[in-house]
């Protein structure tokens, strides 16, 4: 990667769209605090309240801790005190996965694993999300079930989001703005703003944008092809 | 029918056959060498009325596992740090080749002549034997912790506890489990001769008394009895926390 500069405001849906390769998971992990060794700067504004931002993270995997259950890997995401709290119990339900609380993760299949990971990620009530690939392999009910899922959560607590996906689709589905990533060295070739409102976009409005992306003749949009 | 009967009834055969060769060969060397099971078996019945068998095996007991919790939070401390961190591992790893080779009995007596004939200086000398054995099993399971995890544990800001309890310490719990059974038979072992070197009471201490009368039905009543006691530790409390943490490994798949 280099000379790769973003900047999102407060609850934009931000996607990084590109070809595997051109640094979009790095980048991800250079925003959250994993990956030290770059040069260059992340700045992260405070709450509104003043505080420090809270972050979630859907990761390509779901990372659930397999020897916990679904309810205590939401609860770990907590600051103790409010681990025996509400907000666990509520996530379970917002989330359809009460029936699963006392689960451990290995009996799930994928497409659950990746809500519980979605749950974890919404119950710290993130400022900033950063979200890996996170309907990556599922298959296409599963992913548009989840997807779904995703944007009332958004709806009801707005979060500022970095999504990565090599799925237009998706992007086009969730994000308010799109950023074309090229590979070697990673950086943004593109940038395209999504202006429908997301309450909005139905399958057909999302393929016509889709259309309308592929179509443009700049070498930047060849590389969605 | 058949076939489940078999394998349930060969432990206590193989235990049958092991007490027949004993008495035969009792009877071609002679009682007084190697008395027989039924001459043991009195002998453990007078220590057990006397009170004297409970009393050393007790005392015995506590120090195994005394040593035990030592040598093994000292290993844990150890080791997962050494598989954690190369900068660690580089500057402990010369030190643990060296106690690595240390003989116990040198570890014992040293500790003996430093220390005094004390509680501490046995239970420490024993902990000292069988700490770098558990270093060693440990740092290898650290090694290969998964970083994907250790990243969600970042991104979540767990507390160090919270890493060690719910991240580290259950990747780590198969390293753990075989560390703490060879760690028991181990320990025990050495206790003996810590006891038998520098203590008043144990059952390496009442050992050491009756090799000095020459009576072999004792020896063997108290081997026998603490070989038993310390298979129900393996089995009464090893193996049931191992399979409790373990548990989750077990569920059935949802379909």
């Amino acid at each position: 990667m280099r000379g790769l500069a973003l900047s999102a405001a407060a609850g934009e849906v931000v996607a990084l769209v590109g070809p595997s390769g051109c640094g979009k998971t790095t980048a991800l992990g250079i925003v959250a605090g994993l990956d030290r060794a770059f040069d260059g700067m992340v700045e992260i504004g405070p709450r509104p309240d003043g505080g420090a931002a809270k972050l979630g993270y859907v990761f390509q995997e779901p990372r659930l801790l397999p020897w916990r259950s679904v309810r205590q890997n939401l609860a770990l995401a907590l600051p103790r005190p409010l681990r025996r709290g509400p907000a666990v119990g509520a996530m379970l339900d917002a989330l359809e996965l009460t029936a699963f609380a006392d689960r451990f993760p290995t009996q799930l299949s994928l497409g659950m694993a990746r809500r519980v990971a979605l749950a974890r990620a919404f119950v710290v009530e993130p400022d900033l999300l950063l979200m890996d690939e996170p309907f990556v392999s599922l298959d296409e009910p599963t992913a548009l079930r989840l997807r779904t899922l995703l944007t009332q959560l958004l709806d009801r607590r707005p979060a500022t989001v970095l999504l990565v996906t090599h799925n237009l689709r998706e992007a086009l589905a969730l994000a308010d703005r799109l950023l074309l990533l090229a590979p070697s060295p990673g950086r943004v070739v593109a940038e395209v703003p999504v202006t429908v409102p997301r309450a909005a976009r139905d399958d057909g409005t999302v393929e016509a944008l889709r259309r309308d992306l592929l179509s443009r003749p700049e070498p930047a949009f060849r590389l969605l092809a | 029918m058949r076939r489940a009967l078999i394998p349930a009834l060969m432990p206590l055969a193989s235990i049958l056959l092991l007490l027949a060769l004993w008495q035969g060969a009792t009877l071609t060397i002679g009682g007084r060498l190697l008395p027989g099971p039924l001459v043991v078996a009195q002998a453990l019945l007078r220590e057990a009325e006397s009170g004297a068998l409970f009393h050393h095996m007790g005392v015995t007991l506590l120090r195994v596992l005394a040593a035990f919790a030592l040598a093994m939070s000292i290993g844990v401390g150890l080791g997962l740090p050494m598989g954690r961190s190369p900068f660690v591992d580089r500057l402990f790893g010369p030190w643990l080749v060296f106690f690595l080779n240390l003989p116990a009995l040198v570890v014992i007596v040293l500790a003996y002549v430093w220390f005094g004939l004390t509680e501490a200086a046995a239970i420490g000398a024993v902990a000292v034997n069988k700490i770098p054995n558990t270093v060693v099993l440990v740092r290898a399971g650290a090694r290969a912790i998964d970083e994907g995890l250790v990243d969600m544990a970042r991104v979540y800001r767990l507390s160090p506890a919270d890493r060690l309890r719910h991240v580290l310490l259950p990747q780590l719990t198969p390293t753990i489990a075989a560390a703490a059974r060879s760690g028991l038979a181990l320990i025990w072992k050495i206790v003996l001769v810590v006891e038998l070197l520098g203590r008043s009471d144990g059952v390496g201490f009442q050992i050491n008394l009756l090799f000095q009368t020459f009576d072999v039905a004792g020896i063997l009543a108290y081997t026998i009895a603490f070989v038993a006691v310390v298979q129900l530790l393996e089995y009464g409390v090893l193996q049931p926390v191992e399979r409790h943490c373990q548990r989750w490994r077990r569920m059935p798949a949802e379909a």
